[in-house]
């Protein structure tokens, strides 16, 4: 286990290296660089002292010593600083980075508390109308677009209810303590509610179908030749194997939904990385931009690895070393 | 012969195939005694599978039709509820299936998958559970039970886990065993241990067995008697001798010719013509192997073909195999007379 | 001259592990077996599951890599042939699979599926192709019409004879039959192998048969090999190997071998546990200090016996 996770890290490290390297490039290719933000608008700009100030910056370098100060910064926790918010990225990331993996966590919570009794219901009585209402409702869910689903919520919970707050992650009236967190579960809910609907689509179809299959496998015969009450062979022998690729799943479900929330979080005005990734694009703030696809790309390849780790926990079949 | 432990009155099993019922068995009467090996043997398709699943009510009942009576302990193990069946299987009534690589949980330990009928049907401590399990893997031929109590199945080979099958199958010493083509999927070798296994614990349960197989190889090694099916049919029942030195139906005679290892020196095997028809296609009036040996005049058959005891315990389907020849044979040879 | 001379033929696939994952040990598959197929002639390859006779047919046919050895089809090397003349020994070997079912692709029509070898070597006119696969598919026993249909319309046996068919195509002279009836019931078995025997006459074919099962090796083969742990323990002539087995391997298989005979059965139990004895006790006397089997010794011009 601990060669098998040294050695994932250990290729990691070339895989995360090219996507710094090609991150880094397209950055570069794109127009302006940090100083164009800073003296944005700035009459009093020299346009010789700019120059100077690029010179002493290093930016006139060639690209693979830039790279290598960024890397070497990057890997100290200098993220450099954002072009638009003047202020280091790693204090614009810190709030935002608790408040996704917040909404994250809530999210993927949901979606299996929704998504695995459902699969259950629709796999073991399969063809039934309880399994045909939950297949419908998992094409609905799959052929509309997010937003449909986060812009309706928003109107009736949000607005026609207003049971719900429709933006921001806390009320900034509220206290500390209780209140504090009661505000923030309040905000969590419409934005976990929209992430989730989705989210269970995946995880119904494919538990779902895995219950049809194992139903008819052969271990399953024996342990009903055994007498085993019906209830049981479900709990003991079919979801045991059912529910294994799932758990194992876990890992790259919350890096998917931690990157992915750019919708639910622009919908929702939801102070996340998701939100920030879209300023900040729109806003040309690149270093921002290479930080947040660098954290997406390093959160994926960790996922990964987790997902291993975990099935190598739970499958007995699978040993690493 | 000892007593009656499974009596199997006109049992039929349909299957629903596009909103119609058809029959894989159709109308089986069996008998199974004490300390018995019934063979059925048959090959794809004539319901011999079929016949075991409903039995021990593994069959889906949504798309399953089972009528007549199978008579266990006293009861019709047809009418029972799940709960009541549930009872039974595992307990006194084991089965033991063909495939050991797919038969056991590969999630589970071998130790939990043999206690688990033990669990339900026995009142045992865990300890005590735990001491009997490691006693049925030593029964089966298991040496190191104590690291295959806690290992799991993909550890084990091939011929090792048909030992874990049989020990299940035996945890609860039922008085019936349930033996779907036990050793089909095991190399000849192994085969030949788990039928020398099955052999000698059988003399030691004294349990009624009926073996599930199309290998007349396994039959000629482990049956006391020996029922051939076709098409859904019982079409000869007879002491295993007899089904080997005396076949009389045309099919047992057929299959009989058609094994290599019957063959003398350069013979050629014989191939039975046509090929058994799917469920539906199956014509049900008159002698259903009448279409493989069209050589034979159709008066030879009867119009409704029953069982005939040719001789004390031998019974034979249909009138058709009195004059029965071979194809390549002289069409006026007398098949093997009866005395 | 032998059609196919297999000289001390190992085939190796490597055990990776250890943080680099390097090599650290070979899962010796075939490791070493030398055999002789002349024209005509069927010859048995016999062992059970992981004994390596599957990737020795593989090798044979250049589905497998060769570790080292040589395969010598007509005088020349497989293994060290390439382009064009590698095509051309390609299409004089040819193979039957074990399972009908998933054998052939089930998307195409049995015209596409018979073709394929010839449109791969051959310029036909589809009219031209079209004859020759009808004519084949004749020959082994289906309507010319079935050309139009797809592999789940036929049966087992049917689907087996397609793929002879497909074998047949480009006129090989030697097939390589991996298991071809083990899935089959008997009697359609019976049909399977008459056919086979059939057609080594009419096109004075070679096989390479390779079987678990020893009643169909006997019934089929002239001359056969037993397989164990990637060598053979003993080769010889059928009637040899049966009659007469030397290796205590030989023994044992050849005991397992179902009684046809129910009255003989106790007898048949004894004889295998006599044998199974002088196998737990007799190990060291057959097998190396890593339990292979020694090399091929000749005691007859035609038998020989792994002996130390």
């Amino acid at each position: 286990m601990l060669t098998f996770t040294l050695r994932r890290i250990l290729v990691m490290i070339p895989q995360l290296l090219l996507l710094s390297i090609i991150i880094f490039l397209l950055a570069k290719a794109m127009p302006g660089d940090a100083l164009t933000g800073a003296f944005q608008g700035n009459p009093d700009a020299n346009a010789q002292h700019i120059e100077e100030i690029r010179e002493k910056m290093g930016l006139n370098d060639p690209w693979y010593q830039q790279y290598g100060r960024w890397v070497t910064n990057f890997v100290q926790g200098d993220m450099g600083m954002s072009y638009v918010h003047k202020q280091k990225v790693t204090s614009l990331l810190a709030g935002r980075l608790g408040n996704t993996v917040i909404l994250s966590l809530a999210t993927m919570i949901t979606i299996y508390l929704l998504s695995i009794p459902l699969g259950i219901i629709a796999g073991r009585w399969h063809n039934s109308w309880a399994d045909k209402l939950i297949v419908t409702y998992n094409y609905v869910a799959l052929a509309t677009p997010v937003f449909v689903f986060a812009l309706i919520l928003l109107f009736v919970f949000g607005f026609y209810l207003s049971w719900f707050p429709i933006s921001g992650s806390v009320d900034i009236r509220a206290g500390d303590g209780w209140e504090h967190f009661v505000s923030k579960a309040k905000h969590l809910v419409l934005p976990t509610l929209s992430g989730a609907i989705i989210g269970t689509v995946g995880t119904i179809q494919y538990l779902r179908n895995d219950i049809i299959d194992t139903k008819l496998k052969d271990f399953v015969k024996t342990a009903r030749a055994k007498g085993v009450p019906e209830g049981r062979v479900y709990t003991r022998h079919i979801l045991r194997n059912s529910l294994l690729p799932i758990a194992a799943f876990m890992g790259y479900e919350i890096t998917l939904l931690i990157t992915g929330s750019v919708f639910i979080e622009s919908i929702y005005s939801y102070p996340g990385l998701g939100q920030l990734f879209i300023q900040s694009i729109q806003t040309r703030d690149f270093t921002v931009v290479s930080a947040l696809v660098m954290i997406s790309g390093t959160a994926v390849i960790v996922g990964t690895m987790l997902s291993d780790i975990i099935l190598s926990i739970v499958d007995p079949r699978i040993r690493i070393d | 012969m000892g007593k009656t432990v499974l009596e199997i009155e006109n049992l039929r099993t349909s299957f629903n195939i596009k909103g119609e019922y058809y029959a894989a068995v159709d109308d089986v009467s069996l008998n199974i005694h004490e300390n018995e090996v019934l063979a059925v043997v048959g090959e794809s398709g004539c319901g011999k599978s079929a016949l075991a699943l409903s039995i021990i009510g593994l069959h889906d009942l949504k798309n399953t039709k089972l009528e007549g009576q199978v008579n266990f302990k006293g009861e019709n193990l047809l009418n029972l509820s799940r709960a009541r069946l549930n009872k039974i299987r595992g307990k006194d009534l084991g089965m033991i299936f063909q495939d050991p690589m797919t038969a056991l949980n590969p999630l589970a330990t071998i130790g939990a998958q043999i206690e688990e009928p033990m669990k339900y049907h026995m009142k045992l401590s865990s300890a005590d559970m735990k001491k009997r399990t490691l006693e049925m893997l030593r029964r089966v031929g298991i040496k190191n039970e104590t690291r295959i109590y806690s290992q799991y199945p993909h550890e084990l080979s091939g011929g090792m886990r048909q030992r874990v099958v049989i020990a299940i199958a035996l945890a609860c010493d039922p008085v019936l065993l349930l033996a779907d083509e036990p050793t089909t999927a095991l190399d000849v070798t192994i085969q030949a241990q788990i039928m020398d296994l099955m052999k000698e614990l059988q003399a030691q349960m004294k349990s009624g067995i009926l073996l599930i197989t199309h290998d007349l190889g396994v039959v000629a090694e482990m049956a006391d008697r020996v029922a051939v099916m076709y098409a859904g049919q019982v079409v000869e029942l007879a002491e295993v001798t007899d089904i080997f030195a005396n076949p009389q139906h045309p099919y047992t005679r057929s299959l009989l010719s058609s094994i290599p290892s019957n063959l003398p020196e350069g013979g050629r095997l014989h191939v039975i013509q046509g090929i058994v028809p799917a469920l539906q296609n199956l014509e049900r009036t008159g002698c259903r192997f009448a279409p493989r040996i069209p050589w034979i005049q159709p008066d030879e058959h009867e119009q409704n073909p029953s069982l005939h005891e040719v001789k004390p315990g031998h019974f034979v389907r249909c009138t058709c195999y009195k004059n029965f020849h071979f194809e390549e044979e002289e069409s006026g040879e007398e098949a093997n007379v009866l005395t | 001259m032998s059609l196919l001379k297999v000289n001390d033929l190992k085939v190796h696939f490597p055990i990776r592990g250890g943080f680099l994952q390097r090599v650290v040990d070979q899962v010796r598959a075939t490791d070493g077996i030398s055999f002789e197929i002349q024209p005509g002639e069927t010859y048995g390859l016999v062992g059970e599951s992981g004994c390596g006779k599957t990737t020795t047919g593989r090798a044979v046919i250049g589905l497998n890599h060769v570790t080292s050895g040589e395969i010598l089809f007509e005088g020349k090397d497989l293994a060290k042939l390439r382009g064009k003349e590698k095509r051309l020994h390609t299409r004089d070997i040819q193979m039957i699979f074990q399972d009908p079912y998933s054998s052939l692709n089930v998307r195409k029509r049995v015209l596409d599926i018979v073709a394929e070898p010839l449109r791969n070597f051959e310029r036909m006119s589809p009219d031209e192709e079209r004859k020759k696969v009808q004519a084949l598919i004749e020959r082994v026993g289906l309507n010319p019409e079935a050309i139009y249909r797809y592999p789940h319309q036929f049966s087992g046996g049917q689907r087996q004879r397609i793929g002879i068919a497909r074998a047949l195509t480009l006129n090989p002279k030697l097939i390589v039959a991996d298991e071809p009836v083990s899935a089959l019931d008997v009697s359609v078995q019976a049909q399977v192998l008459n056919f086979m025997q059939d057609i080594q006459k009419e096109f004075n074919l070679s096989y390479l048969f390779i079987s678990h099962d020893l009643g169909v090796i006997q019934h089929l083969c002239d001359r056969m090999g037993i397989m164990y742990r990637g060598r053979l323990v003993e080769e010889g002539t059928a009637e040899e190997i049966y009659t007469n087995p030397q290796h205590l391997y030989t023994k044992r298989l050849i005991s397992a071998i179902p009684e046809m005979d129910p009255t003989l059965r106790l007898e048949k139990t004894h004889l295998r546990q006599a044998i199974n004895d002088e196998y737990r006790t007799g190990y060291d006397e057959n097998f190396d200090e890593n339990g292979r089997p020694f090399d091929l010794k000749k005691i007859t011009e035609t038998h020989s016996v792994s002996r130390p």
